[in-house]
């Protein structure tokens, strides 16, 4: 039932995007026209179609990498690519959300999800967000999302969403960030991300409740305000069961990872 | 000794400059290249022809959009009252356009495509005709798109057709532009993006730091955490800056250094037309003080001082009369400080002045949040629409203030225990006007993150960042128009407008209806006296622009009220002005700030004339006679209507 109603809205969201702008056209009357006597009714209706898109119904897109960075530990690296890209309108777009995790060494994906998000404005800085996710690895896995993301007072840059698999586990992720601005240009950003589980999921080697913490510190310089290297350092922590599964497997539970980054955005 | 008449010859005899000059019309020159004031008129027809080219820019290449090849466009000039003709020949592969502004012309030769007529398509050439009835300094541009940013600007000067009352020995034109090498869609785009791309003046740790040793760790971060909760920004002063424009005077960037000549003791009329797409300037000359004679193109009681903050599309008139035989710098200052433009008045032609250091950049205080009078603290108060997380629910504790008090229903307020509470004139000038806490009954939501609720006349004051300068400023309340206001009617109706915004999604409306929401213009009938009451609900000056009618703005000048045709409402502003709604058609209503207007910022005003919409013709030309080229607009209109032309000169 859930499911059906989350697929539905995402359904009437995509809808809704690629009809907004024919609907304001076909309104009623036009909302003045005492040019059409003048000038012909075709042409002014044409134009006037034109002036009103162009002012305020406009599309445009946003393509970022907002976190592409090797992370490295004692004893291995990740790469990491956390991109965003959206299209659309004030009120409603699409936004697509990935990470993937790779492993240079092994040469292998450790994770891979993307993410297709009906986004629709509520307030004044915050959108709901609607869709589906989909894992490549570990294993290929769909999901319904539902979350909010925004800007809360104080700045913080926040991103919350709840995940249901296909086998109907129920899992979250809570991101923040916040900015500091050392100089126009010498930000530092901390951000923390959690992850919580309704249930075990052993063949995620996930455990229920707070799964995993991360927090980290990054010191990015905006050459431009699209293009920013960084460094920075985080800590990562799991919880409970999922600790357990890490530790049993010959890992560490918690460990500091060094970063080296590129924030861009176009 | 230099004079006008001399000039025409004199620039025809070095019209062969070289270089980027050559690219500039004769008005525009540098004293260097032969401008030594501006020819005289220039006839009555005139050929237009807008079309991309190449451009040098402080020593850059960059490609332009404009008339006649040349940025800025040609000066046109002619007399009040005569019959003009003006053939525009669209060479783009876009549609354009181009708007006469402030002058009052027809409605159909306004030039807005979609509200005036459908535009000027490529290969095809529009003939506009009319007769105005006035003089003074106005300019015209494109109203198609974002081509105004890429260059497509042009001042426009009618004589008078009486004597001037403004007595000069020379005269030059100082079109004020922005102009940038990343093309106009791309900046708003950024915009989108990232309301703050372009601003490289926020507040940082070190800022923070200096604060809190000045006023004291407390009190630095609870003036961060109230500015924090709202999600703003105290230095949001322009969105787009100098870290992608280029400041122009006359084409000219600072490096380029225009410069103009005098002869000492002369009075030397300067005509200031901002024509920037996003930009409001400080104009002042260091040394020398001005004497304000014209605002909006319509004479005003000269008025001496020595800085005017010009709005986008405003015009000023200055008379200066430098004593001595030395350069004097021309600077325009962008109002957030991030740069400026430098030219060059001096005894001989290449002359260049010191170009003065930039200001330090101002920080907004609560007064322009339309909560406060002069100090700061009073988040509390800040009314939040939409998602009412931020400063409601917490139930955090300001200056004694309860915010779950000052919620909504505005119960909890009472103004003895203010901070402001015995600052006569901050609460005496809230008193002045009429309603004291602000009514909102517009439409919020995501696109109107805030809602002045306490805003004040501000006529009386200097504009952002001029509080504190050591020397005479400008404000609205000084002008006086020289004629007497021909209609004093009191006004029988009030339209009451906001302007709203969400700078963080990049969202600019009236009312919280962005244009592309729009279902109805404003209506006026013709005859009617109406009073437009403008509150700004933004952090932001907005240059509001009326087509097609000149308003008289409520400054307290009784029967020399100035009328104007583009009025800056300051952040947590409320100002008046009334309308004389004589001039019947679909007039554009709008922020002058290209990319607000372009994001929503734009409304029409519809003056209705009296016995129905079918006698609304001004003129009912052929079109066919307009229209020339690729493809001709429709035939089917109604040949039978009244022929009678209302532009005549009876206003």
């Amino acid at each position: 039932m859930r499911q059906d109603m989350m697929i539905r809205s995402v359904l009437i969201g995509a809808a809704g995007l690629a009809v907004i702008p024919a609907a304001i056209a076909e309104e009623g009357d036009a909302p003045w026209s005492q040019a059409d006597a003048i000038w012909g009714e075709e042409a002014m209706a044409r134009s006037r179609d034109a002036v009103l898109h162009n002012h305020g119904a406009l599309r445009t897109t946003y393509l970022q990498a907002e976190r592409f960075e090797l992370q490295s530990t004692d004893d291995e690296e990740v790469l990491l690519l956390d991109g965003n890209a959206w299209i659309g309108g004030d009120i409603n777009k699409l936004w697509i959300k990935s990470e993937l995790e790779y492993l240079p060494d092994e040469g292998e994906f450790e994770e891979a999800e993307v993410q297709a998000l009906w986004s629709r404005a509520i307030s004044p800085y915050f959108d709901f967000q609607a869709g589906i996710r989909y894992d490549f690895e570990p294993e290929g896995r769909p999901h319904l999302v539902a979350g909010f993301q925004g800007l809360a007072p104080y700045l913080f840059e926040t991103d919350t969403a709840a995940f249901l698999s296909e086998d109907g586990d129920l899992t979250a992720r809570v991101e923040a960030e916040y900015e500091l601005l050392l100089s126009q240009r010498l930000i530092l950003q901390p951000r923390v991300e959690a992850s919580f589980s309704a249930q075990d999921i052993p063949e995620l080697e996930t455990g229920s409740g707070l799964t995993s913490l991360d927090a980290g510190l990054r010191l990015r310089y905006e050459v431009k305000r699209e293009f920013a290297p960084y460094i920075g350092v985080e800590w990562q922590q799991s919880f409970g069961e999922t600790a357990d599964y890490i530790e049993a497997a010959g890992g560490e539970s918690g460990e500091a990872v060094f970063l080296v980054g590129l924030r861009a955005w176009y | 000794m230099y004079n006008r008449r001399s000039f025409l010859g004199t620039a025809l005899g070095t019209g062969a400059a070289l270089g980027a000059t050559s690219l500039l019309p004769a008005w525009a020159r540098s004293a260097t290249h032969g401008n030594l004031g501006l020819p005289t008129l220039s006839g009555t027809e005139f050929n237009l022809d807008v079309g991309e080219f190449p451009v040098r820019i402080g020593g850059r290449a960059g490609h332009a959009v404009g008339v006649n090849g040349t940025l800025p466009a040609p000066l046109i000039r002619f007399r009040e009252g005569a019959e003009v003709t003006l053939n525009v020949t669209n060479r783009l592969k876009a549609d354009t356009s181009i708007h006469w502004h402030g002058l009052l012309v027809p409605f159909h030769m306004d030039g807005v495509p979609g509200v005036a007529f459908p535009g000027i398509a490529p290969g095809e050439t529009f003939s506009y005709k009319f007769a105005v009835p006035q003089s003074g300094t106005y300019w015209y541009h494109s109203h198609s798109g974002l081509q105004e940013q890429q260059g497509h600007y042009g001042p426009l000067i009618i004589d008078p057709a009486e004597a001037d009352p403004v007595a000069y020995d020379r005269e030059y034109v100082l079109v004020l532009s922005d102009w940038s090498f990343e093309h106009p869609h791309r900046i708003f785009e950024k915009l989108k993006a990232s309301a703050e791309t372009y601003n490289y003046n926020q507040r940082t740790v070190g800022d923070f730091l200096e604060d809190a040793g000045r006023d004291g760790f407390g009190d630095a971060l609870s003036e961060r955490a109230m500015w924090g909760a709202m999600r703003m920004s105290p230095r949001d002063l322009a969105d787009v800056t100098g870290a992608t424009y280029t400041y122009l005077i006359n084409g000219h960037s600072t490096l380029d250094n225009w410069n103009g000549v005098f002869n000492p003791g002369e009075r030397v009329r300067l005509r200031i037309i901002n024509a920037s797409a996003m930009s409001i300037f400080n104009v002042r000359m260091p040394g020398l003080p001005m004497s304000v004679v014209a605002a909006d193109g319509l004479n005003v009681q000269p008025v001496e001082t020595d800085e005017v903050q010009i709005g986008v599309a405003e015009t000023y008139d200055v008379v200066i009369t430098p004593p001595d035989e030395r350069a004097y710098a021309f600077v325009a200052e962008s109002i957030d400080r991030s740069g400026q433009a430098v030219a060059t008045f001096g005894p001989r032609p290449g002359m260049r002045a010191e170009a003065p250091a930039l200001r330090p950049v101002p920080t907004l205080t609560m007064k322009d949040m339309a909560m406060d009078h002069g100090d700061h603290g009073m988040a509390g108060m800040a009314y939040e629409s939409g998602d009412k997380d931020g400063m409601s629910h917490d139930g955090h504790k300001m200056d004694g203030h309860d915010m779950e008090s000052m919620d909504h229903d505005m119960s909890g307020m009472s103004h003895d225990d203010h901070r402001t509470a015995g600052k006569g004139d901050g609460m005496a000038t809230m008193a002045a006007t009429d309603d004291g806490m602000q009514l909102h009954d517009h439409p919020d939501g995501p696109g109107v993150a805030n809602t002045a609720m306490m805003p004040v006349s501000r006529l009386d004051e200097p504009g952002i960042g001029l509080d504190d300068v050591d020397h005479r400023v400008l404000t609205y309340a000084d002008l006086r128009s020289l004629e007497p206001n021909k209609d004093t009617r009191p006004p029988e109706r009030e339209v009451q407008i906001h302007l709203t915004s969400n700078m963080h999604r990049y969202m600019w409306s009236f009312n919280g209806v962005k244009f592309s929401e729009v279902t109805e213009s404003i209506r006026l009938d013709e005859g009617e006296r109406v009073r437009f009451k403008l509150v700004n609900d933004t952090m932001m000056p907005h240059p509001i622009h009326l087509h097609g009618m000149f308003f008289e703005l409520e400054n307290g000048a009784g029967g020399h009220r100035p009328r104007k045709h583009t009025v800056i409402v300051k952040p947590g502003e409320k100002l008046a002005f009334d309308v004389s709604s004589e001039h019947i058609g679909d007039w554009a209503f709008h922020c002058h700030l290209l990319y607000h207007m372009h994001a929503g910022m734009m409304n029409v005003v519809s003056v209705i004339p009296k016995g129905g919409e079918m006698e609304a013709m001004p003129a009912s030309h052929d079109p066919a006679s307009h229209y020339e080229g690729a493809e001709e607009p429709a035939h089917d209109m109604d040949h039978s209507m009244d022929h009678q032309d209302n532009h005549g000169g009876h206003h």
